[in-house]
C-alpha cells in the first residue's frame, strides 16, 4: 500500500509535463512562469505567519497550552487521541500558521514516522483552517450571518481528529 | 474575529506565564516568534515556487479544464440547482482540483470567485444559501490527494519516508468531507434559510 503511494507524485508530475507537450504548451517557461508566483506566496503569508507566531510561541513558552490541553484531555483520553496531539487540535481551526508550527515542533520532538509524528501529519494532512476559511469566503461576498457553517466544520475537524489515530493504526501497525 | 483569538491568547498567555512562573520563557518566545515564522516560510519557499510552476503548465494545457468537466457530474449532484454549464462549476471544479493537489494559496482565489458566481443566484444578500455553506464546509474539510506542506516539512524533519502518510490522509479527509456534507444537509433545515 505504501509503494503504491510512493508512485502518486511522480506520476502527476510526469502526467502534467506530458500532457503539456501534447498540448504544445512551452512547458519550461511556463513552469518557470508559474513558479514565479511562489515569491508571491512567501511574501503573503510571512506577516501573517509572524502575527501568528507571535501568539502561539507566547501560549506555548508561557504554558497557556498546557493549561488547555489539561482541561480537554478527558476528552480525548475517551476518544483515543494521543495527548500530544491534543495541541495541533486545539489550534488547528483557529489557525494554519499556528496548527504548522505546532506540528514542527512535535515532528522536531517525537521524529516524523513516530507514532505521534505520523498521527499529526495525518492530521495535518486532512483539515483546513476552519475560521480562515470562513471569514475569507464570507467576507468576499459580504454575508454577515454564517448559519450552520461552523458547526458543520467543526465536525468534520472533529472526524479527523478521531480518524487520524485509527487509520495509522490500522496502517502502521 | 482573528482581533478576539489574537488577543485572547497573548493575554491568555501572560495570566498563564505568571501562574506558571514563565515569565523568561514568554519573553525569548516573543522574540524568537519572528525569527521562526522566516525560517519556517524559507524552509516552503521552494514547495511553493514547485506546485504553482506545475499548476501553471496544467492550466495552460487545459488539463485544469478536463478535471473540472470530470467532476461536474459529481458537483451537480451535490450542489442543488447548479445545472452542468452553470458559471460557479468552472471556479468551484478548479477549487477543489487545487485542494486535491494540497494547493490551498490556488484553491483560496478559486473558491472566492466561486463563492462570487454562488451568491449572484442567492436573492438574500445578508445570510448564504445552501450551495453556499455546503461550498465553504467543503473548504474547510478540504479534500487533498497529496498533501504537499506536510510531505514537505516530513521531508526536512529527516522522515524516511515523507508520502507515507497519503492514503491514511486521504481516508480521514474523505472521511471527514463526508461528514461535512451530510451535516450540512441535516442542519440547512434546522438553520432555515429566510
Amino acid at each position: 500500500m505504501i509503494k503504491v503511494s510512493n508512485y502518486i507524485l511522480p506520476v502527476f508530475v510526469c502526467v502534467v509535463i506530458l500532457f503539456g507537450i501534447y498540448k504544445k504548451v512551452d512547458v519550461f517557461s511556463t513552469f518557470i512562469d508559474g513558479a514565479k508566483k511562489g515569491f508571491d506566496v512567501f511574501l503573503s503569508i510571512l506577516p501573517s505567519l509572524t502575527a501568528l507566531f507571535l501568539a502561539v510561541e507566547m501560549l506555548k513558552t508561557s504554558g497557556g497550552i498546557n493549561i488547555l490541553t489539561f482541561v480537554l484531555s478527558p476528552i480525548a483520553k475517551l476518544l483515543n487521541i494521543p495527548e500530544e496531539v491534543l495541541p495541533l487540535c486545539i489550534l488547528s481551526p483557529v489557525s494554519g500558521g499556528g496548527s504548522l508550527s505546532v506540528y514542527e515542533t512535535i515532528l522536531s520532538e517525537y521524529g516524523p514516522d513516530s507514532y505521534i509524528g505520523r498521527v499529526s501529519s495525518v492530521m495535518m494532512g486532512s483539515t483546513e483552517t476552519t475560521f480562515y476559511a470562513i471569514a475569507v469566503y464570507y467576507g468576499a461576498v459580504g454575508v454577515k450571518k454564517i448559519r450552520h457553517t461552523a458547526i458543520c466544520s467543526l465536525c468534520a475537524d472533529f472526524t479527523s481528529f478521531i480518524l487520524a489515530g485509527i487509520t495509522v493504526r490500522l496502517f502502521f501497525d | 474575529m482573528m482581533n478576539y483569538i489574537w488577543t485572547f491568547l497573548i493575554v491568555f498567555s501572560l495570566i498563564s506565564a505568571i501562574y506558571y512562573g514563565n515569565m523568561g520563557e514568554l519573553s525569548s518566545g516573543i522574540i524568537n516568534s519572528g525569527n521562526t515564522a522566516v525560517n519556517l516560510c524559507i524552509s516552503l519557499l521552494g514547495t511553493f515556487c514547485l506546485w504553482n510552476g506545475i499548476m501553471n503548465v496544467a492550466e495552460k494545457s487545459g488539463l485544469s479544464k478536463a478535471f473540472a468537466k470530470f467532476l461536474s457530474p459529481v458537483l451537480c449532484r451535490i450542489f442543488k440547482g447548479i445545472k452542468h454549464d452553470d458559471e460557479a462549476l468552472l471556479p468551484i471544479s478548479l477549487n477543489i482540483s487545487s485542494n486535491l493537489l494540497g494547493l490551498s494559496n490556488a484553491a483560496t482565489p478559486l473558491g472566492i470567485e466561486a463563492m462570487k458566481r454562488l451568491a449572484e443566484s442567492n436573492n438574500n444578500k445578508t445570510a448564504p444559501d445552501n450551495n453556499m455553506v455546503l461550498f465553504v464546509v467543503m473548504n474547510t474539510a478540504a479534500l487533498r490527494l497529496i498533501p504537499t506542506t506536510v510531505a514537505a516539512l516530513r521531508a526536512k524533519h529527516q522522515s524516511e519516508n515523507p508520502l507515507e502518510i497519503i492514503l491514511p490522509s486521504i481516508i480521514t479527509s474523505v472521511t471527514a468531507l463526508t461528514i461535512g456534507i451530510l451535516t450540512a444537509k441535516i442542519f440547512e433545515r434546522i438553520f432555515k434559510y429566510d
